[in-house]
Protein backbone atom coordinates (compact mmCIF):
# COMPACT_ATOMS: atom_id res chain seq x y z
CA UNK A 1 0.00 0.00 0.00
CA UNK A 2 1.27 3.32 -0.84
CA UNK A 3 1.04 6.32 0.85
CA UNK A 4 -1.66 8.04 -1.83
CA UNK A 5 -3.30 4.75 -0.93
CA UNK A 6 -3.32 5.06 2.85
CA UNK A 7 -4.57 8.44 2.71
CA UNK A 8 -7.77 7.34 0.01
CA UNK A 9 -8.89 4.69 2.35
CA UNK A 10 -8.31 6.52 5.58
CA UNK A 11 -12.26 7.16 6.24
CA UNK A 12 -12.99 4.01 5.87
CA UNK A 13 -10.42 2.74 8.01
CA UNK A 14 -11.52 5.24 10.80
CA UNK A 15 -15.18 3.78 9.87
CA UNK A 16 -14.36 0.19 10.63
CA UNK A 17 -15.19 -0.40 7.30
CA UNK A 18 -12.23 -2.07 5.53
CA UNK A 19 -12.04 -5.28 4.66
CA UNK A 20 -9.60 -7.46 6.65
CA UNK A 21 -6.78 -7.86 4.38
CA UNK A 22 -6.88 -4.21 3.23
CA UNK A 23 -6.87 -3.32 7.51
CA UNK A 24 -4.04 -5.15 7.55
CA UNK A 25 -1.83 -4.44 4.61
CA UNK A 26 -3.14 -0.16 6.10
CA UNK A 27 -1.68 -0.70 9.78
CA UNK A 28 1.41 -2.65 8.30
CA UNK A 29 2.15 0.75 6.39
CA UNK A 30 1.23 2.87 9.28
CA UNK A 31 3.45 0.73 11.83
CA UNK A 32 6.48 1.63 9.46
CA UNK A 33 5.69 5.01 7.72
CA UNK A 34 5.52 8.05 10.22
CA UNK A 35 4.60 10.69 7.71
CA UNK A 36 1.13 8.48 7.19
CA UNK A 37 1.26 8.00 10.97
CA UNK A 38 1.21 11.79 11.45
CA UNK A 39 -1.40 12.68 8.70
CA UNK A 40 -3.82 10.22 10.25
CA UNK A 41 -3.06 11.89 13.57
CA UNK A 42 -4.08 15.49 11.59
CA UNK A 43 -6.40 14.46 9.98
CA UNK A 44 -8.23 13.01 13.20
CA UNK A 45 -6.76 16.65 15.15
CA UNK A 46 -9.32 18.32 12.02
CA UNK A 47 -12.28 15.89 12.59
CA UNK A 48 -12.42 17.07 16.72
CA UNK A 49 -11.31 20.22 15.91
CA UNK A 50 -14.38 20.86 13.51
CA UNK A 51 -17.09 19.42 16.13
CA UNK A 52 -15.21 20.67 18.95
CA UNK A 53 -15.24 24.87 17.81
CA UNK A 54 -19.08 24.07 15.87
CA UNK A 55 -20.74 22.57 19.17
CA UNK A 56 -18.94 25.03 21.65
CA UNK A 57 -20.39 28.47 19.25
CA UNK A 58 -23.92 26.63 19.61
CA UNK A 59 -23.50 25.51 23.03
CA UNK A 60 -21.94 29.26 24.23
CA UNK A 61 -23.95 32.70 24.83
CA UNK A 62 -25.62 33.19 21.52
CA UNK A 63 -25.30 36.48 20.26
CA UNK A 64 -26.95 39.80 20.40
CA UNK A 65 -29.66 39.21 16.93
CA UNK A 66 -29.00 42.67 15.16
CA UNK A 67 -31.68 44.98 15.83
CA UNK A 68 -32.69 45.51 11.70
CA UNK A 69 -32.33 41.85 11.47
CA UNK A 70 -35.37 41.87 14.36
CA UNK A 71 -36.70 44.92 12.50
CA UNK A 72 -37.26 43.18 9.26
CA UNK A 73 -38.33 39.93 10.49
CA UNK A 74 -41.23 41.78 12.30
CA UNK A 75 -41.76 43.62 9.25
CA UNK A 76 -41.73 40.59 7.07
CA UNK A 77 -43.99 38.87 9.13
CA UNK A 78 -46.68 41.60 9.35
CA UNK A 79 -46.72 42.24 5.83
CA UNK A 80 -47.26 39.07 5.14
CA UNK A 81 -49.93 38.50 7.91
CA UNK B 1 -43.27 45.12 33.51
CA UNK B 2 -45.67 43.89 30.62
CA UNK B 3 -45.50 39.86 30.56
CA UNK B 4 -44.52 40.43 26.53
CA UNK B 5 -41.08 42.08 27.96
CA UNK B 6 -40.50 39.19 30.38
CA UNK B 7 -40.00 37.09 27.12
CA UNK B 8 -37.62 38.74 25.65
CA UNK B 9 -34.83 38.05 28.32
CA UNK B 10 -32.70 35.16 26.72
CA UNK B 11 -32.48 33.17 29.68
CA UNK B 12 -34.41 31.52 31.21
CA UNK B 13 -36.93 31.41 28.61
CA UNK B 14 -40.90 29.77 29.39
CA UNK B 15 -40.97 27.75 26.37
CA UNK B 16 -44.51 26.79 27.31
CA UNK B 17 -45.57 30.24 27.98
CA UNK B 18 -43.74 31.41 24.61
CA UNK B 19 -45.24 28.32 22.18
CA UNK B 20 -49.18 29.45 23.91
CA UNK B 21 -48.34 32.98 22.74
CA UNK B 22 -46.97 31.93 19.15
CA UNK B 23 -50.26 29.75 18.95
CA UNK B 24 -52.47 32.65 20.09
CA UNK B 25 -50.25 34.91 17.12
CA UNK B 26 -49.24 37.38 19.33
CA UNK B 27 -46.85 39.90 18.36
CA UNK B 28 -44.81 39.78 21.45
CA UNK B 29 -44.23 36.24 21.58
CA UNK B 30 -43.40 36.04 17.87
CA UNK B 31 -40.34 39.13 18.57
CA UNK B 32 -39.63 37.35 21.87
CA UNK B 33 -38.64 34.20 19.42
CA UNK B 34 -36.85 35.99 17.44
CA UNK B 35 -35.10 37.64 19.93
CA UNK B 36 -34.03 34.52 21.71
CA UNK B 37 -32.65 32.37 18.77
CA UNK B 38 -32.30 34.52 16.34
CA UNK B 39 -28.57 35.05 17.18
CA UNK B 40 -27.94 31.50 17.00
CA UNK B 41 -30.34 30.69 14.26
CA UNK B 42 -27.79 33.03 12.55
CA UNK B 43 -24.81 31.24 13.42
CA UNK B 44 -26.02 28.25 12.18
CA UNK B 45 -27.01 29.91 8.36
CA UNK B 46 -23.52 31.26 8.06
CA UNK B 47 -22.25 28.28 8.15
CA UNK B 48 -23.78 26.98 5.74
CA UNK B 49 -24.96 30.34 2.56
CA UNK B 50 -22.22 32.19 4.30
CA UNK B 51 -22.54 36.17 6.32
CA UNK B 52 -24.59 37.87 3.54
CA UNK B 53 -27.61 35.15 2.60
CA UNK B 54 -27.60 34.22 6.40
CA UNK B 55 -29.84 36.73 7.31
CA UNK B 56 -32.35 36.12 4.72
CA UNK B 57 -32.37 32.61 5.81
CA UNK B 58 -32.94 33.29 9.02
CA UNK B 59 -35.63 35.57 8.06
CA UNK B 60 -37.21 32.99 6.05
CA UNK B 61 -37.02 30.12 8.68
CA UNK B 62 -38.41 32.32 11.54
CA UNK B 63 -41.73 32.68 9.26
CA UNK B 64 -42.36 29.63 7.97
CA UNK B 65 -41.49 28.23 11.67
CA UNK B 66 -44.38 30.71 12.41
CA UNK B 67 -46.99 29.98 10.04
CA UNK B 68 -46.11 26.16 10.96
CA UNK B 69 -46.39 26.58 14.67
CA UNK B 70 -49.39 24.46 14.85
CA UNK B 71 -47.87 21.64 13.39
CA UNK B 72 -44.92 21.82 16.47
CA UNK B 73 -46.06 18.77 18.51
CA UNK B 74 -43.72 20.45 21.29
CA UNK B 75 -41.48 16.58 21.84
CA UNK B 76 -38.56 18.43 20.92
CA UNK B 77 -37.20 22.20 22.36
CA UNK B 78 -38.52 25.14 20.20
CA UNK B 79 -34.16 26.01 20.00
CA UNK B 80 -34.09 21.79 18.42
CA UNK B 81 -37.20 22.52 15.87
CA UNK B 82 -36.18 25.75 15.05
CA UNK B 83 -32.38 24.56 14.12
CA UNK B 84 -33.96 21.94 12.03
CA UNK B 85 -36.19 24.24 9.97
CA UNK B 86 -33.02 27.15 9.49
CA UNK B 87 -30.65 24.11 8.29
CA UNK B 88 -33.25 22.88 5.52
CA UNK B 89 -34.19 26.63 4.49
CA UNK B 90 -30.35 27.05 3.79
CA UNK B 91 -30.25 23.56 1.95
CA UNK B 92 -33.22 25.01 0.13
CA UNK B 93 -31.33 28.17 -0.91
CA UNK B 94 -28.56 26.64 -1.96
CA UNK B 95 -30.93 24.26 -4.26
CA UNK B 96 -32.04 27.24 -5.78
CA UNK B 97 -28.34 28.96 -6.62
CA UNK B 98 -27.37 25.55 -8.34
CA UNK B 99 -26.74 27.17 -11.85
CA UNK B 100 -23.51 28.91 -10.01
CA UNK B 101 -20.39 26.86 -11.39
CA UNK B 102 -19.16 24.31 -8.97
CA UNK B 103 -15.61 25.15 -7.35
CA UNK B 104 -12.77 22.69 -7.65
CA UNK B 105 -11.80 21.34 -4.15
CA UNK B 106 -8.91 19.57 -6.15
CA UNK B 107 -6.11 22.68 -5.38
CA UNK B 108 -7.06 22.36 -1.78
CA UNK B 109 -6.11 18.13 -1.91
CA UNK B 110 -2.44 16.97 -0.84
CA UNK B 111 -0.34 16.52 -3.56
CA UNK B 112 1.94 12.99 -4.48
CA UNK B 113 5.14 12.31 -6.02
CA UNK B 114 4.65 9.37 -8.87
CA UNK B 115 5.68 6.55 -6.62
CA UNK B 116 2.83 7.48 -3.84
CA UNK B 117 4.61 9.66 -1.31
CA UNK B 118 2.84 12.43 -0.38
CA UNK B 119 4.92 15.88 -1.58
CA UNK B 120 6.41 18.05 0.91
CA UNK B 121 5.18 16.45 4.52
CA UNK B 122 4.92 18.66 7.45
CA UNK B 123 6.51 18.24 11.30
CA UNK B 124 3.79 17.08 13.21
CA UNK B 125 0.33 18.59 14.77
CA UNK B 126 0.26 20.17 18.13
CA UNK B 127 -1.55 17.98 20.54
CA UNK B 128 -5.72 18.98 19.89
CA UNK B 129 -5.97 20.57 23.89
CA UNK B 130 -3.04 22.91 23.34
CA UNK B 131 -4.47 23.81 19.49
CA UNK B 132 -7.98 24.59 21.59
CA UNK B 133 -6.27 26.42 24.57
CA UNK B 134 -5.65 29.13 21.86
CA UNK B 135 -7.89 31.52 20.95
CA UNK B 136 -7.59 32.38 17.71
CA UNK B 137 -8.57 28.51 16.99
CA UNK B 138 -11.82 29.52 16.90
CA UNK B 139 -11.59 31.71 13.94
CA UNK B 140 -9.33 29.25 11.94
CA UNK B 141 -11.42 26.36 11.71
CA UNK B 142 -14.35 28.78 11.00
CA UNK B 143 -12.61 30.77 8.29
CA UNK B 144 -11.34 26.91 6.84
CA UNK B 145 -15.36 25.78 6.64
CA UNK B 146 -16.01 28.58 5.02
CA UNK B 147 -12.83 28.16 2.41
CA UNK B 148 -14.37 24.95 1.10
CA UNK B 149 -16.48 24.43 -2.03
CA UNK B 150 -19.82 24.42 -1.06
CA UNK B 151 -20.73 21.09 -2.32
CA UNK B 152 -18.25 19.52 -0.21
CA UNK B 153 -19.04 22.20 2.47
CA UNK B 154 -22.36 21.18 3.15
CA UNK B 155 -21.78 17.78 3.65
CA UNK B 156 -18.79 18.22 5.83
CA UNK B 157 -21.82 20.42 8.36
CA UNK B 158 -24.26 17.72 7.65
CA UNK B 159 -22.37 14.64 8.94
CA UNK B 160 -19.49 16.14 11.02
CA UNK B 161 -21.64 18.75 13.07
CA UNK B 162 -25.39 18.21 12.34
CA UNK B 163 -24.38 14.81 13.51
CA UNK B 164 -26.76 13.17 9.95
CA UNK B 165 -26.28 9.64 9.02
CA UNK B 166 -24.66 8.84 5.49
CA UNK B 167 -27.82 7.60 4.27
CA UNK B 168 -29.68 11.14 5.71
CA UNK B 169 -27.20 13.64 3.99
CA UNK B 170 -27.66 11.89 1.04
CA UNK B 171 -31.29 11.36 1.01
CA UNK B 172 -31.05 16.00 1.79
CA UNK B 173 -29.05 16.93 -1.35
CA UNK B 174 -30.06 14.08 -3.59
CA UNK B 175 -26.95 12.31 -3.66
CA UNK B 176 -25.83 8.58 -3.24
CA UNK B 177 -24.43 7.59 0.19
CA UNK B 178 -21.07 6.77 -1.71
CA UNK B 179 -21.06 10.26 -2.74
CA UNK B 180 -21.09 11.89 1.13
CA UNK B 181 -18.48 9.62 1.92
CA UNK B 182 -16.17 10.88 -0.89
CA UNK B 183 -16.70 14.62 -0.49
CA UNK B 184 -16.25 14.11 3.41
CA UNK B 185 -13.30 12.64 3.36
CA UNK B 186 -12.19 15.17 0.73
CA UNK B 187 -13.36 18.09 2.73
CA UNK B 188 -11.83 17.11 5.87
CA UNK B 189 -8.94 16.46 3.96
CA UNK B 190 -9.01 19.80 2.59
CA UNK B 191 -9.94 21.24 5.93
CA UNK B 192 -6.24 19.50 6.90
CA UNK B 193 -4.67 20.80 4.40
CA UNK B 194 -6.06 24.83 4.87
CA UNK B 195 -5.14 24.07 8.74
CA UNK B 196 -1.59 22.62 8.48
CA UNK B 197 0.60 25.56 8.53
CA UNK B 198 -1.42 26.94 11.47
CA UNK B 199 -1.21 24.11 14.00
CA UNK B 200 2.30 22.28 13.48
CA UNK B 201 4.53 22.03 16.37
CA UNK B 202 5.97 25.27 16.98
CA UNK B 203 3.35 27.33 15.28
CA UNK B 204 0.73 27.21 18.27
Amino acid sequence: MTCRELIDFLMSYLDGELPAKQQQSFEEHLAVCPECDSYVASYRTTVHLVRQVCSETDDGVPPEVPEDLVGAVLEARRAAS
Amino acid sequence: MEPSAQLQTPNPINEAALLAGLRDGEDEAFEALVRTYGGRLLQVARRFVGAEEARDAVQEALLSAFKAIDRFDGKSKISTWLHRIVVNTCLMRLRRQKSRPEQSIEPLLPSYLEDGHRAGPGPDWESPERILRRTQTRELVHEAIDRLPENYRTVLLLRDIEGLSGAETGDKLGITTGAVKVRLHRARQALREILDPHLRKGTV
